[in-house]
């Protein structure tokens, strides 16, 4: 299991490499600099003042050498300051001489954005396992067609559109819920059951519209795993052998149905955290979709880098993780049996 | 349901009129958040909204767009027009308690003209030669030469208290995210990505505001800040004409709580030719351009009527607007004899024009700006009428910038430019100014416009400094550099519980006087947290 | 794909649903300057955000523009993102997933290592990035998510190659001294040629819907243009008042984008050898 773990992790730092390579040259594609943001489109910006600022941050120095200040520098996850926002420290807080903290940027978003993921990931799942199971059963008759209709209109449908329809009629027709942002102004003043039920209130839509638009993937995956599995030969032995169907179902098949789940969930980090960017927006989130988006928008490098980096980086964890995971429950794969 | 979150809110209270009583918050949002409360070196204008509530300025213009002290009490200009010495206001004092005196206005100056302070504001304050504190009170800068736009630049400088910021890195320092200023507030806290909260300055060196908290929330979507507004959770907001003129009226709810506040806008929409490109280095063509656009028709259709035409780079009705001068009236025969005359023809029919067997057709590119797209897609239906065939390409603002205006790729732009108070624009119009990266994209070359901008510069004389304005715009009206579209006017909601705000606007805008707002107690929202509301 | 098999797909009574719903959205498109009442540029500034009416069937945006014209113009440009962007994907996925399935070795390896990489940067994030450093324009945006969508084709194809060089009919023809451009093109493309269909079909799906985001954050295909993304996003603002302009966009993009999911799972199923018993 050791060597099996140590050959993963040595695996992940060619794909960091390379990672970083193709997001380092696409940004520069871009044309443009930090000193193109709409602040410095002002009467009195002066073309000097942006020459100096585009010196001080090595904009005016060959992109190899650029690259190669970057690669240093990340290897000791110091990705530098955001450009735009005042000097923040991108990835981890800095602490000055007078013993001021400033938090670093991915440092404040990244929990934000981790929490909303796991908590619609916790939904997705917890709805979409009962679902396919019920798809599965049910396989051809009505209940699965109508899953599978309900699932593809889910997955069909544009997300932003549906969060301002549910903001709308939620929000301001019956105020029932918060429209956006994390936590109520009055927030801090409140106690602590208060502010358990005012951030549940304030997450309930963000994380609960993309998970209805991820079920469809997940219910018809656990569907087909689920079938499968049916027709495999302990199964019909299961049957044969005159266990209750429940029993069949909730302890041979789930658990062999499930097991590929695992890196299904593993390989949908990506996609969570890049869907994050309209939602966030919409619902006023300060997490790690926002933040990317504002950045690309200023031009803002290092904060682009440093998102996209750790961005992936949490992809190839989340991977590994699932891995192991898989590794653990399947003891053919430790072995060395089967993978791939 | 729906009444419940507004349990102490009997709406006939909103038209009733309140004694002045201080207390209460005001809640508004903003789209981005401020990178930091140093404006000088911040600069959007979210921070500007919000450091503009903390910090003071030497001098400020007040509801009638003249010129007073705020923290001076006095300033003099020397005989020879290059020095002008301020007074301060006595016993001013900092938020924290520490004096403020003139070597913080000092300090300020040093900081912002440093050659490592890397602040887009700077080169007015590059030109003073000299500054001087002599005593704690006084605070005297001396220019080259007379400097007419001086005391504008006065009014836009926000003191900062030097005995907090010496020997930091401007760029660095907490001080950008816990300021101590002067003004009406101070802030409270700043919860990074969800709102800043700021409460009144007990020490404000201008006396205490009316409202006790301020608070901005940051929501990124504007529909969603519409929603907020809409459901109460938000006081304010800048609304876009269609939401002014049909939503809210629309809705009776919505015209109970909300009063709506128009004021002329601070900025005007205009259509510029990149004049090293032909045929637009042809002023025939120009004109007949501007001729053959309906500039009423962008007012109707994109403004909802709000807004106005312009034929002079001011905000109309101030003294520095020309008020002779008249629009290009909507004529598309003139256009099209205009156009005849500078060799265009459609020979072959199609309905483009065309000179030398090559079509009149160019793009015009503008950025991602509802209105501004719409103007252009006006345009472009009006230029068909007389032969000449326009595309249009909106443009995320970066690229646009780098993109198009810095290297000049481009044939026409639709933008905007901001109706400063101050008559300069020498950095738009002269022609030094068309380096990349300048504001004099378009190229404008004309003798007799530099000359005249030179000449404002120079001259300290309103009456006579309005001559040379008077005239500029005229030139430029008859150049035809740009076309004028429309100055917009900027429209606001704001919750009827705020009451003290003048309408109609006065020149100044209705934030002139944002102190003196109070909100009645009863008609303040609850202090209690929105889900025990929705219980009651 | 062999027409049983297609036949079969359609049996499935959600997949003939996907099918007839893209035809006839392919159609209306197709049709749409024959059959849009007005022009869908058409400015009246006298009858701005108009509720649908006898005269505007789905009532006029904040232009005047009539709003029916402008979707059916407007599914036009929709549908071509999509189909050109997964048709990029799909070649460059065709194109590396034979060379890697076929002459395997360190080029396939180097591949692989290349679709891991792009696999694990959040696919949004690169678009995002690349759109807003391009100049936007809809070729871009076409092009962008097709660079960004290839790596799904990649591994399908390398692995249709990887099965298909063992059974005999290869076998055969490799050792009859077949040469490899005529053994990729006659017998293993082509008998890889139905999952790479339905990984298309949803694709596009995605593709359509990835073009409304993009709009919904002004990177998508530009005014005064339209897309059903762009409609339903000048739409947005006016949710509650103008409830036309973002209705039908949404449904449009709903119901097509539904077509091709259905249509696409559709086929699946009749390809997955597991529903043959049942």
């Amino acid at each position: 299991m050791l060597k099996y773990l140590v050959k993963r992790v040595l695996w992940m730092i060619p794909l960091l490499i390379g990672i970083s390579l193709i997001s380092f040259f696409i940004m520069h594609l871009a044309p443009g600099d930090i000193t193109n943001n709409e602040a410095a489109f002002n009467p009195k910006a002066s073309e000097e003042s942006r020459q100096k600022l585009r010196e001080l941050y090595n904009l005016d120095k060959p992109v190899i050498v650029q690259y190669g200040l970057w690669l240093k520098r990340m290897g000791t996850l110091d990705f530098g300051n955001s450009f735009a926002s005042h000097q923040k420290p991108v990835f981890w807080q800095t602490t000055d001489k007078d013993g001021n903290v400033t938090k670093g940027m991915i440092q404040e978003a990244l929990p934000i954005t981790l929490m909303i993921n796991i908590l619609g990931l916790i939904i997705t799942l917890s709805l979409a396992i009962p679902l396919g199971i019920i798809a599965a059963r049910k396989y051809t008759q009505w209940q699965d067609k109508s899953i599978t209709l309900f699932n593809f209109i889910g997955f069909s449908i544009p997300g932003f559109w549906l969060s301002l329809l549910l903001m709308y009629w939620l929000g301001v027709m019956n105020n029932w819920l918060p429209i956006s942002g994390l936590h109520s102004i009055n927030y801090e003043s409140l106690d602590t059951w208060a502010k358990i039920k005012d951030s549940i209130s304030h997450l309930i839509l963000p994380v609960i519209i993309p998970s209805v638009t991820g079920l469809a993937g997940i219910t018809l995956f656990v569907k087909n795993g689920m079938l499968d599995v049916f027709h495999q030969d302990y199964i019909t032995t299961a049957r044969a052998k005159g266990l209750s169907e429940h029993k069949v179902v909730y302890t041979h098949a789930l658990r062999n149905a499930l097991l590929p789940l695992i890196t299904i969930v593993g390989l949908s980090i990506p996609g969570l955290i890049g869907g994050s960017v309209i939602a966030e927006t919409i619902f006023a989130i300060p997490g790690m979709g926002k933040l990317f988006f504002d950045s690309v928008l200023m031009r803002d490098f290092p904060v682009i880098m440093g998102i996209l980096t750790i961005g992936s980086t949490l992809t190839l964890i989340g991977n590994l993780l699932a891995d192991l995971a898989y590794a653990w429950a399947d003891p053919r794969v430790r072995r060395g049996v089967v993978r791939n | 349901m729906t009444s419940c979150g507004k349990p102490n809110q009997d709406t006939t209270g909103y038209t009733k009129t309140f004694p002045v009583e201080s207390g209460g918050t005001l809640i508004d949002a903003t789209i981005g958040e401020p990178s930091g409360l140093i404006y000088m070196v911040a600069g959007e204008s979210a921070a500007a909204a919000i450091s503009g509530n903390i910090f003071n300025k030497l001098l400020k213009y007040d509801k009638n767009l003249d010129i007073e002290g705020e923290l001076a009490e006095s300033w003099l200009i020397s005989s020879d027009q290059k020095t002008i010495t301020f007074k301060l206001k006595p016993n001013l004092k900092w938020a924290d308690g520490k004096p403020l005196t003139s070597e913080d206005v000092l300090f300020t100056w040093k900081l912002v003209t440093d050659e490592n302070t890397r602040s887009p504001y700077a080169s007015d304050y590059q030109l003073v030669k000299k500054a001087e504190a002599p005593d704690s009170n006084t605070f005297s800068v001396t220019y080259d030469k007379a400097y007419a736009p001086a005391l504008d630049s006065w009014s836009g400088l926000q003191v900062l208290p030097k005995h907090l910021l010496e020997k930091q890195d401007i760029h660095t320092t907490a001080f950008a995210r816990n300021p101590v200023g002067s003004h009406y507030y101070k802030l409270d806290s700043w919860t990074h990505g969800e709102n800043l909260k700021l409460s009144r300055n007990p020490k404000s060196v201008l006396g205490p505001a009316n409202i006790d908290k301020l608070i901005t929330r940051i929501i990124p979507d504007n529909s969603a800040q519409f929603l907020e507004l809409m459901a109460d959770n938000i006081d304010s907001m800048g609304l876009d004409p269609i939401k002014y003129s049909r939503i809210i009226p629309a809705r009776p709810e919505l015209q109970k709580k909300l009063a709506l506040y128009k004021e002329l806008g601070n900025s005007y929409t205009y259509l510029g030719f990149n004049l090293k490109h032909k045929p637009f280095d042809d002023i025939r063509v120009r004109k007949a351009i501007n001729y053959a656009i309906d500039k009423q028709e962008i007012i109707d259709g994109v403004y909802l009527g709000l807004g106005i035409n312009i034929a002079s780079p001011y905000k109309p009705g101030t003294r520095w607007s020309n008020p002779e001068l008249k629009p290009y009236p909507y004529d598309v025969e003139k256009a099209k004899a205009l156009l005849k005359e500078a060799g265009f023809a459609d020979s072959d029919g199609d309905g483009i024009v065309e000179r030398d067997g090559k079509p009149f057709a160019f793009e015009i590119i503008t950025n991602q700006n509802k209105e501004r797209e719409k103007s252009a897609v006006l345009i472009q239906r009006r230029l068909k009428d007389v032969g000449i065939d326009v595309q249009i390409r909106a443009i995320e603002w970066a690229s646009f910038i780098s993109r198009f205006i810095k290297t000049g790729d481009f044939d026409v732009v639709v933008l905007g430019w901001g109706l400063g108070l101050d008559p300069d624009q020498f950095s738009i119009w002269h022609s030094s100014q068309n380096q990349p990266g300048q504001f004099n994209f378009i190229n404008y070359n004309n003798p007799q416009i530099d000359a005249l901008l030179e000449q404002g510069r120079l001259e300290l004389n309103p009456d006579k400094r309005m001559k040379i304005y008077h005239e500029f715009a005229k030139v430029l009206l008859e150049d035809s550099p740009i076309v004028y579209l429309s100055a917009g006017y900027g429209l606001t909601a704001i919750h009827k519980r705020v009451k003290g705000i003048d309408s109609p606007a006065p020149p100044a805008g209705i934030g002139y006087n944002s102190h003196e707002w109070y909100i009645p107690e009863q008609l303040r929202r609850a202090e209690t947290g929105r889900n025990e509301i929705a219980e009651k | 794909m062999n027409k049983a098999l297609f036949k079969k797909a359609l049996s499935n009574p959600l997949a003939m649903v996907g099918f007839i719903i893209i035809v006839s959205v392919f159609i209306l498109a197709m049709l749409a300057p024959f059959i849009s009442p007005y022009d869908p540029n058409d400015i009246d500034v006298k009858a701005i955000l108009l509720a649908p009416s006898w005269q505007h069937w789905m009532g006029t945006d904040g232009l005047g523009r009539d709003v029916l014209s402008r979707m059916l113009h407007g599914g036009r440009i929709s549908l071509l993102v999509g189909l050109v962007a997964v048709g990029i994907a799909t070649a460059i996925g065709i194109v590396l997933g034979a060379i890697s399935g076929y002459y395997r070795g360190w080029v396939d390896t180097l591949i692989m290592r290349l679709v891991d990489v792009m696999l694990s940067i959040p696919s949004f994030f690169l678009i995002l990035a690349v759109i807003a450093f391009l100049t936007p324009s809809i070729w871009n945006i076409m092009i962008v998510i097709g660079l960004t969508s290839w790596m799904g084709v990649t591994r399908l194809v390398r692995a249709e190659f990887l099965s298909l060089s063992g059974r005999e009919f290869v076998l055969a023809s490799r050792t009859l001294g077949a040469k490899d451009a005529r053994l990729i093109f006659t017998h293993l493309l082509p008998n890889s040629l139905t999952p790479i269909i339905v990984s298309a079909v949803l694709g596009v799906a995605g593709a359509v819907l990835m073009e409304s985001g993009l709009s919904f954050l002004g990177l998508g295909v530009q005014a005064p243009q339209a897309s059903w993304g762009n409609i339903l996003t000048d739409g947005k603002e006016y949710i509650q008042f103008a409830w036309w302009l973002s209705l039908f966009p949404g449904l449009a993009i709903l119901i097509t984008v539904l077509g091709y999911n259905l249509l696409g799972e559709g086929l699946r199923d009749a390809l997955d050898p597991r529903s043959n018993n049942k």
